[in-house]
């Protein structure tokens, strides 16, 4: 009995806590810019201000509807990029027998060693000779190449169901009909997995962008969000306004597909 | 002309990889190669260098202060980090194992987090949470004690910035360690625990320690590695929470903050230098990954 209680407490205090900053956001953000510098603690805005709405997207100097298109261009560019690219490479590693398959392989993991953030200056640089800074291609291209999602992949399709695919050869199919027509179509599941943890990656991504994207116009969310905080004297309701409007995109995704987040995490966690 | 099955293979192997390597190579190899290149040369403000510098550019990474320093700055962190992330998502994770109802409730709300930026985590606990100024709420909170105002991120002595830095971690990222621990929770095999119980065992605390824990040794290991890789890598929620109009203060610097203003800072590009301790960095979490590769295969051979 008295254990349960003390459960119960932990938990409902731990809740509390992980919901503070949520409300925070939406506090400040609704706020004027008098209330958020005002003495003591309003639990609420006395009056809810929508005109900061307008407000943020009229203000000049940092364009952030543009910078949610960014994202948004961004993310869906380089999740259906990823997965085209790393689904028919962990494919080819798994089922398509070739005598150099295990060298290849080995070149793949060998670049998991060596995680990309830290590599960021040669990066970098290869980007900038080939032009592509303040470009889409900059942002979206280099992360459509995860040695990692190859190495999810190829685990996945190691145990896909053989006699799935052999009754699709017999059918006459060629290897890549059997994988359009036959394998993709039954791994939808593990497809929108790795779709919903390659959007959120894209969408909260910073380092790269913040080095890539060097003209406002080609900013992405994160890194607007960025320039307005560390800013001289910025103003804090819009700001938070701004953050709040950055995470309902994600915030609706774990809504409607938080099984397949779920999923993607413990794939990714687990097998890394 | 009828092609061999082996040569139709062939052609279907590289069909099928070859697009990724053809990436690989350019996003992954020849930065490499051309980093280990130019940490051999003088190469400020040009990424095709001509004057061969030989190892000045490591001797003086590993000779200078600030990158060292940067190392030390990202042990302080893992000391904190490491086993505050391990306990606590550990302890969610079990607690909401326990639940009969409400358990989704739970799970979604230490979950959530995730969803969250690290920008918008630093705006959060930078402007509003632990806002030097009296009316941030930690602040707030200490006037009803009758305590003055702190400058969390500014006070040097002692370090109260990190306070600020390791919380707003544990907060984005505690719920994805606890969904990799429920899942492992919800493998360990019912029977182990009626045989526990069979044997006498009290549950709670015995249980856990001789049936859940050693059960559990994988996930920990693989939890405790991804925190530290992860913390070795921390830039976002440093870069945003001290870093401000007038820069970076000369302390709280990981590795990637330092390299970030070497390299690519407005004080000048110097590559030839930024791309030497990129080279040393690499080197070091490439041995870290090796050892994890050791550490699981001597995991699997003694269970």
């Amino acid at each position: 009995m008295i254990r349960a209680v003390l459960r119960w407490t932990a938990l409902g205090v731990s809740a509390i806590l992980f919901l503070l900053p949520f409300y925070l956001l939406l506090r400040n953000g609704l706020a004027s810019r008098a209330e958020l510098t005002a003495p003591g603690w309003t639990l609420w805005p006395k009056q809810i201000h929508w005109e900061n709405f307008t407000k943020l997207f009229d203000q000049q100097d940092v364009p952030f509807a543009r910078s949610i298109l960014n994202s948004v261009v961004v993310a869906v560019l380089q999740t259906v990029g990823l997965l085209v690219v790393c689904s028919l490479a962990g494919y080819g590693l798994a089922r398509v027998p070739y005598r150099y398959s295990k060298p290849v392989f080995y070149a793949v993991l060998a670049t998991l060693m060596i995680p990309t953030s830290v590599t960021f200056v040669p990066s970098f640089v290869v980007v900038s000779t080939l032009g592509w800074l303040s470009d889409f291609r900059g942002l979206v291209i280099p992360g459509l190449f995860s040695a990692f999602s190859v190495f999810l992949f190829r685990q996945y399709f190691l145990d896909f169901p053989k006699e799935l695919e052999d009754a699709g050869r017999v059918d006459g199919l060629s290897r890549w009909g059997v994988f359009r027509k036959i394998v993709v179509p039954n791994s939808r599941g593990f497809f929108a997995a790795i779709a919903v943890i390659t959007v959120i990656g894209s969408w909260n991504a910073f380092l790269w962008p913040l080095i890539i994207a060097q003209s406002p116009d080609s900013w992405t969310v994160q890194v607007a969000l960025s320039g307005l905080l560390t800013a001289q004297n910025p103003q804090l309701n819009l700001l938070f306004l701004a953050a709040v409007l950055s995470i309902v995109p994600i915030v609706l995704l774990f809504a409607f597909l938080q099984r397949y987040l779920v999923r993607g995490v413990t794939e990714s966690g687990l097998k890394g | 002309m009828k092609l061999s099955r082996k040569t139709r293979d062939t052609l279907a192997f590289w069909g099928f990889v070859g697009p990724f390597l053809l990436g690989l190579a350019i996003f992954a190899y020849v930065p490499i190669g051309w980093s280990l290149y130019l940490s051999f040369f003088d190469a400020r403000n040009t990424v095709t260098p001509s004057v061969f510098v030989g190892l000045d550019n490591y001797a003086h990474m590993l000779s200078d202060g600030p990158f060292v320093a940067s190392l030390g700055t990202f042990s302080v962190f893992a000391v904190f980090i490491v086993p505050l992330t391990f306990v606590l998502s550990l302890a969610l994770a079990v607690g909401v194992n326990q639940l009969r109802f409400a358990k989704a409730f739970f799970r979604s709300v230490f979950f959530l987090p995730f969803a969250c930026s690290y920008v918008v985590a630093s705006l959060i606990w930078k402007t509003s949470l632990f806002s030097g100024v009296r009316y941030g709420l930690a602040n707030t909170v200490l006037g009803v004690f009758g305590i003055d105002p702190v400058a969390w991120t500014g006070t040097v002595h002692p370090p109260l910035y990190w306070i600020v830095l390791v919380t707003a971690r544990l907060w984005l990222q505690l719920g994805f360690y606890m969904i990799l621990f429920l899942a492992a929770l919800q493998r360990i095999p019912q029977h182990l625990y009626e045989a526990a119980w069979l044997d006498g065992a009290k549950p709670g605390w015995q249980v856990f320690r001789h049936i859940t824990l050693p059960q559990l040794r994988a996930t920990s290991v693989a939890v405790l590695l991804l925190n530290l890789i992860n913390a070795y890598q921390a830039f976002d929620e440093f870069y945003n929470i001290m870093g401000d109009s007038r820069g970076y203060p000369p302390f709280a610097r990981p590795p990637l903050v330092y390299l970030y203003y070497t390299s690519l800072g407005s004080g000048g590009q110097d590559l030839g230098r930024g791309s030497a301790g990129a080279i040393i960095l690499a080197l070091l979490i490439a041995v870290v990954t090796l050892l994890q590769g050791k550490l699981f295969r001597f995991d699997r051979s003694a269970s």
